[in-house]
């Protein structure tokens, strides 16, 4: 069985990347040059705390919320829900994970964390142990998954099996990096008391 | 549908190398580490990531025309990324062997994303 688009909508009217929201990622990714390049302690301790709280909820939000939900709705409404939801995604996640990381290493650097003479150094190192796995899991397997069903659903009959298989990937990839960011919790609290 | 090689666990495992040398090197900061675990690493995950372009090159009937769009805009994007990560390791002063040895992993790793990327996208295209 393959789904038609909707008669009001050709269904490669579908965008991959909403070109308009690259306007808010670009301003975001030159501020944090800016920081970095300025040493600005502030900045760099905004953006890491701003990102890494915002990148964590929203694993955690996709990881345990939406993934249950979507597993439960019927086929056409996963697909009109991935439609609106996956192409802000391509741009919220690389940005927050960009922001993020850059910003903490600063911080880290700056802060003598990364020293292996700082007396929690194993932490920070732990730290990036389970970044790394995040973004081996992130960038393999969730982030293709999701440009692959936003291709799939631009084509004119977009086969649902796929569709579904690429939903179910990245569903349970969301599960995995949500799970980590528990242990991302545990670390930073663990850095900061 | 015949079965699609496993290219995406092989991007996996040559993003994990690439993770294990930075972490590698970073956790012995500001002292300078051996190199020699971190070479092997870098070794490891290009030979993974050209394993993974000989196993697309060899795919019959792949749609290399969407390979191509996909993995070019992904190349962008995160050729800037690597750009701002390179300004890092400039910026914190890492010179001589241990930049070239950092510099080639970011390397490796911009080139696996938008492989797996364009992959996953082509396999599920039809040829015309």
């Amino acid at each position: 069985m393959a789904i038609a688009a909707p008669a009001e909508q050709t269904a490669s009217d579908t965008p991959i990347v909403p070109i308009r929201g690259l306007i808010p990622v670009g301003a975001v990714i030159a501020a944090i040059v800016a920081t970095i390049a300025t040493n600005w302690v502030w900045g760099l301790d905004f953006f890491h705390v701003v990102g890494g709280g915002m990148w964590t909820a929203l694993d955690l939000f996709m990881g345990f919320i939406i993934g249950p939900i979507m597993r439960s709705l019927p086929i056409p409404a996963r697909i009109e829900l991935t439609k609106r939801l996956m192409p802000k995604m391509l741009l919220i996640m690389p940005t927050l994970v960009t922001m993020t990381l850059a910003a903490g290493f600063q911080l880290a650097r700056h802060n003598g964390m990364l020293n292996t003479s700082y007396s929690r150094h194993g932490w920070v190192v732990a730290s990036m142990i389970v970044v790394a796995v995040m973004a081996a899991v992130a960038l393999a397997l969730l982030q293709p998954a999701n440009i692959a069903v936003l291709f799939e659903l631009r084509k004119p009959q977009p086969n649902p099996a796929i569709v579904q298989s690429l939903m179910r990937r990245f569903i349970y990839a969301a599960g995995v990096t949500g799970a980590m960011q528990v242990a991302t919790l545990v670390i930073m609290t663990r850095l900061a008391t | 549908m015949t079965k699609a090689p496993r290219v995406t666990e092989l991007g996996m495992l040559s993003i994990g190398f690439v993770a294990a040398g930075v972490i590698y090197l970073a956790a012995y900061l500001p002292r300078r580490a051996p190199l020699a675990p971190a070479v092997i690493l870098l070794a490891l995950a290009a030979a993974v990531l050209a394993a993974n372009f000989l196993l697309i090159a060899r795919q019959p009937n792949f749609a290399w025309w969407r390979f191509r769009q996909v993995a070019g805009w992904m190349t962008l994007v995160y050729l800037v990324v690597a750009g701002m990560l390179e300004f890092t390791f400039l910026y914190d002063r890492t010179r001589g062997a241990v930049l070239v040895v950092m510099t080639l992993l970011l390397a490796v790793f911009t080139l696996n994303v938008p492989l797996l990327s364009g992959w996953t996208v082509a396999r599920f295209e039809t040829t015309a």
